[in-house]
């Protein structure tokens, strides 16, 4: 399966990777043989087959509405890369 | 008795006796762990001062007659699982130097028993990759040939206990990652039923697919983990009451009568001789024990590895969006905007495994493409799974080859992804229909490297794999790796 330069760079942009040129070559030589590997999946008919997305039967769980302790703010913010006044600071947003 | 050789039941014996006191055992595999792992290369980190603190405090439990049989023995845990206050690294270099402000509640389990951790192993980046070659970090030797793979992606895991680095570890299993590098590493490796394991404080991989389990010396080890780690969380809505007290009650019961399934595809599509032979020889050793083995057919087998690879990265690139630069993690310095904050973060601190992962997840979910591959998977994920329901309608078990190889040379791989992701071909089924598996040493091959088989059963049958199993090993007794030279 032939995936072209410009498809990548796309799915690149969903996904908020930049990549480099080579990079992309790469990308989409090694997309091309495993999507078209999974073209396979086509030979087996699925009509009103339904999706299975989870192994099990899930419903909702709920737990009760009451105020419970959560993590100290300073030991979250320990791990952040920048913060200002007990806060993640972020590049400037709006200008 | 040697350090190496401690199995949790041995270990838990002599500390009860007073033949060795926690401390002491602790200390031995501290010093084993220094002596051997420049050259395996298992741990990321290690935590040998709290493993002290904690050894000491397991001595005290044990004096006054509260331990349990985890009471004083020493673990390590693959580095995806959380530790609070050790860096908890996922083997990448996006959380590098990420220190989690809370545990994993497997891992909080079996400290709670006085289970003592002794540090955190390597993995492929963040559990993707069959090999270990992926870790950003450092690349994991076999302690049964140094010059090849430990397997993965809980090879750290699998090359500690195989090298008695540690008694036992943790692994995790999205597509084999516990079972495949326990196979390579000649141990046992559990894939527990989804469910039967919290996984909160797992880093999430593909969630639905995601399940912690021990990696063990023996069958019946691989039962006390599971019957400290199994257990619901109300902080993992998908954790389950599997209803079953003791993994270990009626394990040596033996397997007459026994049905068990063997699909023909297991034993055909490209199995290398030797490991071909050496799970043949246990189809007959099960014969004699009293088991029926029966050929049978698993017709969707050829196409599992599609369907996981669309579900599991497509459940990837979702979960792994959360690496930003913003809360926690590595920051590129070049920016001048969000947008740029976010690609360059991602694009610098992720490697070319994690970003294909995330590029062909991205692409099966998009628009225009989810119907043909994701929604398509998830259907095949369907027909996978009631075509294993039916077989164990007929059948206890199903055995096969762990994985179609031993374990391969370091960089024989490497360069073909696709050819990686076929190595996964027994495994992928059983996390597609949520099912429990164990991977046992069956011998070795020619080049004496280990060979491991599967066992399959059904939703939480867990006993009835490690009765089987425990069977099987008292004809083959475990073989610790030989002594690495440093």
């Amino acid at each position: 399966m032939k995936i072209s330069i410009e498809t990548v760079e796309y799915v690149a942009g969903l996904a908020r990777l930049n990549l480099s040129v080579e990079e992309k070559e790469m990308m989409a030589s090694q997309m091309g043989d495993i999507l078209g590997y999974m073209e396979k999946l086509n030979s087996l008919d699925t009509t009103g087959v339904k999706p299975l997305e989870h192994v099990e039967h899930m419903s909702n769980v709920f737990r009760e509405d009451v105020v419970i302790d959560s993590f100290d703010r300073d030991k979250i913010l320990a791990n952040a890369p920048d913060k200002v006044d007990g806060a993640f600071r972020v590049p400037k947003i709006v200008d | 008795m040697d350090f190496k050789d401690f199995t949790i039941k041995a270990a838990a014996s002599a500390l009860r006796d007073k033949e060795i006191s926690a401390l002491e055992l602790t200390e031995g595999f501290i010093k084993r762990i220094k002596n051997t792992d420049s050259k395996i290369d298992a741990f990321i980190s290690v935590c040998f001062d709290s493993a002290v603190d904690d050894a000491k405090k397991a001595q005290t439990l044990i004096d006054n007659g509260s331990g349990d049989i985890l009471t004083g023995i020493p673990m390590a845990v693959k580095d995806n699982m959380c530790t609070e206050g050790i860096t908890t690294t996922c083997a990448s270099h996006i959380l590098e130097n990420f220190i989690p402000p809370y545990s994993s509640t497997a891992v909080n389990n079996l400290r709670n028993r006085g289970a003592v951790l002794l540090g955190k192993l390597n993995l492929d980046e963040f559990a993707m990759g069959g090999s270990t070659e992926n870790s950003y970090i450092k690349k994991t030797k076999n302690p049964w040939d140094i010059k090849r793979v430990p397997g993965g992606s809980s090879g750290g895991s699998a090359a500690a206990v195989a090298s008695g680095q540690t008694v036992f570890a943790l692994g995790s299993d999205t597509g084999g990652s516990i079972r495949q590098p326990a196979s390579f590493c000649g141990v046992v490796g559990l894939k527990p039923t989804y469910g039967t394991v919290s996984r909160y404080g797992l880093v999430a991989f593909a969630s639905s697919l995601d399940q912690i389990g021990p990696i063990t010396k023996t069958v019946e080890d691989s039962a006390f983990v599971l019957n400290a780690i199994s257990k619901k969380d109300k902080m993992d809505s998908t954790s389950v009451e599997s209803g079953i007290s003791d993994y270990s009650e009626g394990i040596s019961e033996g397997v007459k009568g026994m049905k068990i399934g063997i699909p023909v595809q297991y034993l055909s599509q490209g199995v290398a001789p030797d490991v071909k032979n050496k799970v043949m020889d246990a189809i007959n050793e099960y014969e004699k024990m009293g088991a029926k083995c029966i050929e049978t057919s698993l017709e969707l087998a050829d196409y599992a590895i599609a369907a996981y690879y669309i579900i599991s990265s497509a459940e990837a690139s979702s979960n792994l969006a959360r690496y930003d630069g913003i809360k926690y993690g590595y920051r590129s310095e070049n920016f001048n905007n969000l947008l740029e904050l976010y690609k360059n973060s991602r694009s610098e601190g992720f490697g070319a495994e994690v970003k294909r992962r995330i590029m062909l997840g991205t692409y099966v979910l998009s628009s225009g493409y989810y119907d043909a591959y994701y929604k398509k998977a998830l259907q095949i994920r369907s027909l996978i799974k009631n075509e294993f329901d039916g077989l164990f309608e007929k059948y206890d078990c199903i055995l096969g080859p762990t994985a179609p190889t031993t374990a391969y040379k370091i960089g024989d791989m490497a360069d073909d992804p696709l050819e990686m992701y076929l190595g996964d071909v027994f495994t992928v089924s059983v996390n597609i229909a949520g099912l429990p598996a164990i991977s046992i040493p069956c011998g070795l091959d020619k080049s004496g490297l280990p060979v491991g088989m599967q066992l399959i059963g059904k939703a939480f049958g867990e006993k009835t794999l490690l009765k089987a199993a425990y069977a099987y090993e008292q004809t083959h007794p475990f073989a610790i790796a030989p002594e690495v030279s440093v």
